[in-house]
Formats: structure tokens, sequence, C-alpha cells
């Protein structure tokens, strides 16, 4: 005796029995799609704090040994409202700053290289950017005030772009998952379909069916949503490894920041079999009485 | 006020007894499959309650398409049906579902689930109308026990003979105590002592008050029985068929 088990082996037949391995997919993608989400997100954050309390000034190269265009910028700045600190960078660390892309075969002093001030704002300050650059520009002509918003626009804009990227791929995912478990269900209603007939005719109602339905799409997709968590974790630890490791080597120059995923992202990722096996049993029963409202 | 118990008759307070009331009512019903012709034409009929009747005809006269109509699988395209009193233009889809736990069908390919075991097949009617596991325990033994098959609780329909499966059907078609039992072809597929044990058990049901309505293409049996026969021809019942054969 098989106690009150389902009359319907929904998830046994050919239909129905590829929806763990569709499921494991679609989990997988999607813990990848959300964990850029969040990421990015925080990288964001990130950039904006230690961003936007920092200037810096970058004055011509000197003239001679009595160009005093330094002293006057730095005077201009300190005298300023909101400005906590205003550093010189040296001429070897600005040297450093360019051996990247220059190498190191050129001594600093064969270059013309402009001088810098490192600028360091009040906590919450918001200095006239506009006053200072005209009140610069008189002290230290040739004068330019960076505020990284330029650099940071483009980037943000950049890093939205990757984010709405990857949450059209989660709703893409949401909808194949949709669709894969609608047609699954379909096909189950086809194969068994004299054993739905019986049970109406017993005067089975809707939900009754709809139940022998959702029950088994929802423990399919939830074997299969834990097992593409598993693999999309295995991915991710692997990529925080790799991008921690570059860090490690001192590779100071890489296009984007570690992947970096804290507690509660985890925690998101961890929900997605339930959100999986929720919209799989959903879609099975929204399926089921959508086609039984067709009998009399 | 309880009502007084009527077994498969019906109590009206006006005449104050038990009477035969219309168990199925059918007044020129007409019946066509999508948009195809008419499968059943004209069909007038009343079967009382705790009747017991045969349905007889040649294959494709609509036996099936008629029971289809009476154990409410279809609807008709036109004319009256009422069951139980229920005239079924006025029934809600919804409505339906407690109507159907009130009719028990044996089919002619026995419709077992394969997968079931023997006790599960034949605990299907009460689980779908929620009776408790405990309660529906001793019910199903019983009703096996009745067919002959209480050895057989655990075996799967595959594993079964096929006169076996048709005592199965049998006790799932009865097990929720129904009104009204509606069987195609029963004994289409078993031999003739197995025929013959079924259909005892058809009287004994009918005994107790159940209104039978048995398709059968052997009119033989239905004549040994001397039940009332309704037969069908073409699509048209008894004295329709006979009138338009001979105009």
């Amino acid at each position: 005796m098989t106690g009150a088990g389902l009359a319907i082996p929904f998830g046994r037949d050919g239909g129905s029995r590829f929806l763990p391995a569709l499921t494991m997919l679609m989990v997988f993608l999607a813990g990848l799609a959300l964990a850029a989400v969040m990421d990015l997100e925080h990288a964001l954050a990130t950039w904006d704090r230690s961003l936007t309390g920092a200037l810096t000034v970058e004055l011509p190269a000197a003239t001679g040994a009595g160009d005093k265009s330094l002293d006057a910028a730095l005077a201009v700045l300190h005298a300023a409202p909101g400005i906590k600190s205003a550093t010189p960078i040296d001429r070897a660390t600005t040297a450093k700053l360019v051996e990247p892309w220059l190498g190191t075969s050129l001594s600093p002093a064969d270059l013309e290289l402009p001088r810098l001030i490192d600028v360091h704002l009040d906590s919450g300050a918001r200095p006239d950017l506009a006053g200072l650059r005209a009140q610069l520009a008189r002290a230290a002509p040739g004068a330019v005030l960076d505020d990284h918003q330029l650099w940071l626009d483009s980037l943000a804009r950049f890093a939205r772009s990757a984010e709405l990227t990857a949450l059209a791929v989660l709703v893409l995912i949401g909808g194949v998952a949709v669709l894969s478990v609608s047609f699954a269900t379909r096909t189950g209603l086809a194969v068994h379909h004299d054993v739905i007939e019986l049970l109406h005719l017993m005067g089975a109602r809707d939900g009754y069916v709809a139940r022998q339905f959702e029950r088994p799409a929802l423990r399919l997709a939830l074997i299969g949503g834990a097992a593409g968590l598993a693999l999309a974790a295995a991915a991710l630890l692997a990529l925080q490894h790799a991008t921690g490791a570059a860090a490690f080597l001192g590779d100071t120059v890489t296009l984007l920041p570690a992947l970096h995923l804290r507690g509660w992202n985890w925690a998101v990722l961890a929900a997605l079999p339930f959100a999986a096996g929720i919209v799989a049993m959903a879609t099975a029963r929204l399926t089921v009485l959508a086609t039984l409202r067709r009998l009399p | 006020m309880r009502l007084p118990r009527c077994g498969g008759a019906t109590f009206t307070r006006a005449a104050g007894a038990c009477h035969l009331a219309a168990m199925v009512r059918f007044e020129n019903v007409g019946m066509r499959y999508g948009t195809g012709p008419e499968v059943l034409r004209d069909i007038t009929l009343r079967l009382e309650a705790g009747s017991f009747h045969f349905l007889t005809g040649p294959s494709g006269a609509g036996k099936t398409s008629l029971l289809r109509l009476i154990s409410l699988a279809e609807r008709p395209s036109r004319g009256l049906v009422s069951l139980f009193g229920e005239d079924l233009s006025r029934v809600t889809r919804a409505a339906l579902a407690p109507l159907r736990r009130r009719i028990g069908i044996v089919f002619q390919d026995f419709r077992l689930i394969p997968h079931l075991s023997a006790f599960d097949n034949v605990a299907l009617p009460l689980r779908v109308a929620g009776v408790a596991e405990a309660k529906l325990r001793d019910n199903v033994r019983e009703m096996l026990e009745w067919v002959g098959l209480a050895d057989k609780l655990d075996a799967k329909p595959p594993t079964l003979s096929g006169g076996q499966q048709q005592r199965v059907a049998i006790a799932r078609a009865v097990v929720a105590h129904p009104k009204l039992l509606v069987a195609d072809e029963p004994t289409g597929n078993v031999d003739d002592a197995m025929a013959q044990r079924l259909m005892r058990l058809f009287e004994e049901l009918n005994k107790l008050g159940t209104t039978l309505i048995i398709a059968t293409h052997n009119a033989a049996l239905a004549r040994q029985f001397g039940r009332p026969v309704l037969h069908l021809e073409n699509g048209e019942l008894g004295a329709a068929a006979a009138a338009r054969a001979a105009s």
C-alpha cells in the first residue's frame, strides 16, 4: 500500500524528467547573475565612498627654480573652507604612477611630469568647486582641479549597465523557468489525461488534481535548485579565490574589483532553490487549473 | 427534524412517505462531440431511484456517449438532463464535483492506475472525497473482500488477470457507496463464469438501493437477469428508433 500516494506519477514521465536538470542550470545561471548584481552594487558604493572625499590638483611641469605656482596653489587650498589636507605628491611617486605605461627605461629627470597635489576634504564637506577652480587659475595659471566625477560617472554608468544586464538575465531565466515548467506540466497533462479524467469523474475538485502536479514540481525544482546552488557556490568561491590571488601577487591594475560576497549575499543566493520551487509549484498549479477549466 | 431513511428512494414531506423519484431524467436530449454530427438524438428516458436497467445496442449506437452523459463526463448539446432531481443546466461547474461523488463508474477498459496497488486504486474515490486514511482502510479492505480479492491488497493491476482487474474496478466504483452506478460493458473482457459472478455482485448492490445502468452488447445476459432494457440504435432510444425505421 502506498498510503496517500499521488495518483498521477508526474515527474516520472518523459516530459517532466528533465525538470531537475533544467532547474539546476537555471539556478546556477541565476546565482551567477545575482552575485554579479550584488557585487556591482557593493563596488559602486565603495567607489563612491572612496572618491567623493578626494580631489587632485594638477599643475604644469615646473618652468624653473623660481616657479612659485605650487606654493600659490597650496596657499589657495589651505585657505579654502572644507579642505582637510592638501599634500603635494613628490616627483618619484608621480613617476611611479606612469611607470606601467612608460616602463622603467626612462629617468624621471628626463620627463616633464606635471606636479600633483592630493587633496582630502572634511567629512561631508561640499566645497564650491567652481570658485576654487577660478582661484587656482588666478594663483597658478594652467592648474587643473580634478574631482574624479567624470571618471566616477563613466564607471558608474558601466556598472549600472552591467547590473541591468545581469537583472535582465535574471528575468529571462525566470521566464524560461515558467515556460519550462508550463511545458512539462502540459506534457504531463497530456500523458496522464486518462487518470486526470478518472479523478475528475470521481468528483475530484480542480485543486485536488492541481496538487498532484504542484507537489512533484516543487520537489523536482528543489532537488535541481539545490544542485544548481552548489555549482554556483563552487564557481563563485573559485572566482573569489582567483581575484584574491591576483591581488596577493601584487597585480594592482585590474579591470574590475575583486569579487567579495558578504554573508547576506550568500543568504540571498541560498534562497534561490526555494524561489525556483515556488515558481515551479505556482506555474504547475496555474497550468493545470487553466487546462481543467476546459473539462465539463 | 431528521427525515426517515428510504434506502435508494426519496422521502417527500408532502406525501409523508418514501417513493421512487427519478434518479436520472432525460428529455429530448441531443449530444455531439465538438462540431461533429449528433451521436445521440432526442433521448427521453427516466431511471427511477433503486432501478436496474440494461442498455443494449450495436457498436457505435451511442451507448458509451449516453453513459458519459449520465456520469457527467459530457454536457448535452440540447435538451434537459436532470440527475438526483437537479436540472444540470442550472448547476455550476464547481457544484458538479459533489454530484459526481454520488456516481460510481465501471469502465470497459477498467481504468485502473497501474503504479498504484489494488488497495490504493479502490481507496482513490474516498481520498478524493477527503476521507481520513484511518477511516478508509476498513472500508477498502471490506470492498476487496466483497469482490473476492482480499489477498490482493498490495497487487499492482498489471499483475492481475482481466477478471481480477474488473473486480478491483467494481470495488473502486462502489467503495464510496454511490447512489447511481454506471457500468460500460463490465463483462466485455471476462469469461462467462466471471460475467455471471460480476452480475450477481451488481444485483447485490441494487438490493442495497443503488440505481444501476449497465451497457452491454450481450443481449442474452440482459434477458437472463430479466431487467428492463433500453435499446439504442444509431443514437436513438427504443421507440424513437423504431418509429424512424417505420417511416
